[in-house]
C-alpha cells in the first residue's frame, strides 16, 4: 500500500485478566481496505482481543499501532459491540443512533446542523438503512439494528472497523447481507474491517485475511494458508483435521480425549469425531 | 393566587419543574429511577445533621447528596447499581433517625423535608434555587450528547469517547445537584415522582430523544402549575397533587406507547 502505515498492527500483544492469560504474543497487520475475520471458539480471547485495540483494557506486553498512533484514540476506530440490547422505550430513532456516531462524544447543546443532517442521511443510505431511518430502533429486526449500528460505527469515517461477534442472532439471508454490506464499505471507505466470529463459514467468500485464535495464541494471514490440518494442529497443541464437506469447512478435533470431546461439544464451530 | 406570597411558589415550582423534566429525561433513559430516589431521600438526613449543628439545611443536603454520590459510583464497581443504591438508601435512612433523634427537631420540618414547603420560600431561598437551576441545567446541556450515548451502550460511550469515562459520575453529580435544589422546595419524596412521571411518559409522545426532553419539560410545568392551582383552590397539599399528576403522566404515556408499539409491530 505505497509504503504507508498499515489501518492496524499488533505485535507481540500480551493480555492477562484477573491472573489468567488471555493473549499470548499475538501479532497481525490489517492494511487500510481489509477485511478480515477474527475466527475462534468462546473463551478463546477474541472479545479480549478486541477491547484491548479499543484501549478498554490494559496491555501487558507488546504494542498496538493505529495508523501509527496508540490504542484508545478517542473516535478513531468504528466499533460495533457485541450482543447490544436496544431499549424499544428509547426515544430514538435509527438517524439519532447514527447522529451520535457523528458527534456523540462532543459537549454542548445538540444544535440542528445542515451538514450533519446530509452526513447521516448519506450513511443511512450506504447502509441501506434509509428506509427504516425514522423508526424508534429499539423497535427494528435484528438484522435492521446491525445496520444502523454499522453506520453509527463508519459515519465519522473511521480508518479500522472492529465488529464483535454481529452475526450471532442473525438468520441465514441477514447474515449474508451484513457481511456482503461490509466488504463492500471496507472498499468504498478504505477502512480496514475486523469482524469476530466463531464461525467462519459466511465469511470465507467475502474474507481478505484471517486471524485464528485457540487458547490465546494467533495465527494469522490468508484464508488458504491459515485454515490447514497442519497450521491449525499446531495452534491448538493436538492434532485437529480441516474438512471441507458441502462447500463448508469444519474443523475436526481427532483426538477423543474427554475434555476436548467436551470442549467440541459445547461448541459449535467443531464437529465432535463420533468414536 | 398570584399574591406575592403565592407568586414565590409559581417561580420557584417552575424552576424546580424545568430541571426535573430535563434530568429526568436522563434518568429514565438510563434507567436510573431507584438512584433518583435513593439519593434525594438519602440526602435528607443531611438537613437533619445541619439542624442538629445549626448550619444551613441546604448546606447539609449537599455534603449528603455528596457523599451519596461517591457511596452509589464506588459501590457500582462490581456491584448491580440497584444493590449500589438501595445500600446507601438504607445506610442513609439509618444515618438519619439517629441524628433526628439527637437533634429533637419537630416533626413539622421533617414533614416538610418529605413533601417539601412549596408555599414556604423566601426570596433569598429563591436566588438559592434560581443559581443551582441554571448549574444543573448548564451541565445537562454541557454533557447531552455523550449522556444519551450512553443510554444507548455503554460500550459505544467509551468507543467514542476513547477508553472508560467518568460519565455516570457526571449523571450522578447532576442528579445530586438537582436533588439539593429541589428536596427543601418540593420534598424528598416528590422530587423523585416530578423526574420519573413526566420524563416517562414523553417517551411516548415522540420518537426524537430532543423532542423527548422538551416534552418532558413540559409535563413536568404542566404538572407542577396544575398542582399549585389545584391545591389553592382544593387547600389540600400540594405534594398530592404532584405525586398524583406525575402518575397520570405515566399511565396516560403508558396508554398511549402501547398504543405505538402495537402499531409498529
Amino acid at each position: 500500500m505505497n509504503g504507508a502505515a498499515p489501518a492496524l498492527a499488533v505485535e507481540g500483544l500480551c493480555v492477562a485478566l484477573g491472573g489468567r492469560q488471555v493473549l499470548r504474543n499475538v501479532s497481525f497487520e490489517l492494511e487500510a481496505g481489509e477485511f478480515c475475520a477474527l475466527i475462534g471458539s468462546n473463551g478463546s480471547g477474541k472479545t479480549t482481543l478486541l477491547r484491548a485495540i479499543l484501549g478498554f483494557i490494559p496491555i501487558d506486553s507488546g504494542r498496538i499501532g493505529l495508523d501509527g498512533d496508540a490504542p484508545g484514540a478517542a473516535g478513531r476506530i468504528g466499533y460495533v459491540p457485541q450482543k447490544i440490547a436496544l431499549d424499544p422505550s428509547l426515544p430514538l430513532r435509527a438517524r439519532d443512533v447514527v447522529a451520535l456516531g457523528l458527534d456523540g462524544a462532543r459537549l454542548g447543546p445538540p444544535l440542528p446542523s445542515k451538514r450533519r443532517t446530509a452526513q447521516v442521511e448519506q450513511m443511512l443510505q450506504a447502509v441501506g438503512a434509509a428506509g427504516f431511518a425514522d423508526q424508534r430502533v429499539g423497535l427494528l429486526s435484528g438484522g435492521q439494528q446491525q445496520r444502523v449500528l454499522v453506520a453509527h460505527a463508519l459515519v465519522r469515517r473511521p480508518r479500522l472497523l472492529l465488529l464483535d461477534e454481529p452475526l450471532a442472532n442473525l438468520d441465514v439471508r441477514s447474515t449474508a447481507e451484513i457481511v456482503a454490506l461490509l466488504r463492500r464499505l471496507s472498499r468504498e471507505y478504505g477502512a480496514a474491517v475486523l469482524l469476530s466470529a466463531h464461525d467462519m463459514n459466511p465469511l470465507l467468500p467475502a474474507m481478505d485475511r484471517i486471524v485464528y485464535l485457540a487458547n490465546g495464541s494467533a495465527v494469522a494471514g490468508r484464508a488458504d494458508e491459515v485454515v490447514r490440518t497442519e497450521v491449525l494442529s499446531s495452534l491448538y497443541g493436538y492434532h485437529v483435521d480441516v474438512v471441507r464437506v458441502h462447500g463448508r469447512v469444519v474443523v475436526v478435533a481427532a483426538e477423543a480425549r474427554d475434555e476436548i470431546r467436551d470442549a467440541v461439544a459445547r461448541d459449535p464451530v467443531h464437529t465432535a469425531p463420533v468414536p | 393566587m398570584f399574591s406575592t406570597f403565592m407568586l414565590h411558589a409559581w417561580i420557584v415550582a417552575t424552576m424546580v419543574a424545568i430541571v426535573a423534566g430535563a434530568v429526568g429525561f436522563f434518568v429514565v433513559a438510563r434507567r436510573a429511577a431507584f438512584a433518583a430516589h435513593a439519593l434525594p431521600l438519602g440526602a435528607f438526613p443531611g438537613a437533619a445533621a445541619a439542624a442538629l449543628l445549626g448550619v444551613n439545611e441546604l448546606l447539609g443536603l449537599a455534603v449528603f447528596c455528596a457523599l451519596g454520590v461517591v457511596a452509589i459510583s464506588q459501590l457500582q464497581r462490581g456491584e448491580r447499581s440497584e444493590v449500589a443504591s438501595a445500600l446507601w438508601l438504607a445506610l442513609s435512612l439509618a444515618v438519619g433517625t439517629l441524628l433526628l433523634s439527637l437533634s429533637g427537631a419537630y416533626a413539622q420540618s421533617l414533614y416538610g423535608l418529605l413533601f417539601g414547603a412549596v408555599l414556604g420560600i423566601s426570596a433569598a431561598q429563591l436566588l438559592g434555587v434560581a443559581a443551582l437551576s441554571a448549574l444543573a441545567l448548564g451541565l445537562v446541556a454541557l454533557f447531552a450528547r455523550p449522556l444519551l450515548l450512553e443510554s444507548l451502550s455503554g460500550e459505544l460511550a467509551a468507543a467514542a469517547l476513547g477508553g472508560p469515562s467518568r460519565l455516570e459520575l457526571i449523571f450522578l453529580g447532576i442528579l445530586a445537584l438537582s436533588t439539593t435544589m429541589a428536596v427543601p422546595v418540593v420534598g424528598a419524596l416528590l422530587v423523585f415522582s416530578l423526574m420519573v412521571g413526566p420524563a416517562s411518559a414523553a417517551r411516548a409522545f415522540t420518537d426524537q430523544p430532543w423532542r423527548s426532553l422538551g416534552a418532558s419539560i413540559v409535563l413536568a410545568l404542566g404538572t407542577v402549575w396544575a398542582a399549585l392551582a389545584l391545591s389553592y383552590l382544593t387547600d389540600w397539599p400540594v405534594g398530592f397533587f404532584v405525586g398524583a399528576l406525575s402518575a397520570v403522566c405515566y399511565v396516560a404515556g403508558r396508554i398511549r406507547g402501547a398504543g405505538v408499539v402495537a402499531q409498529a409491530a
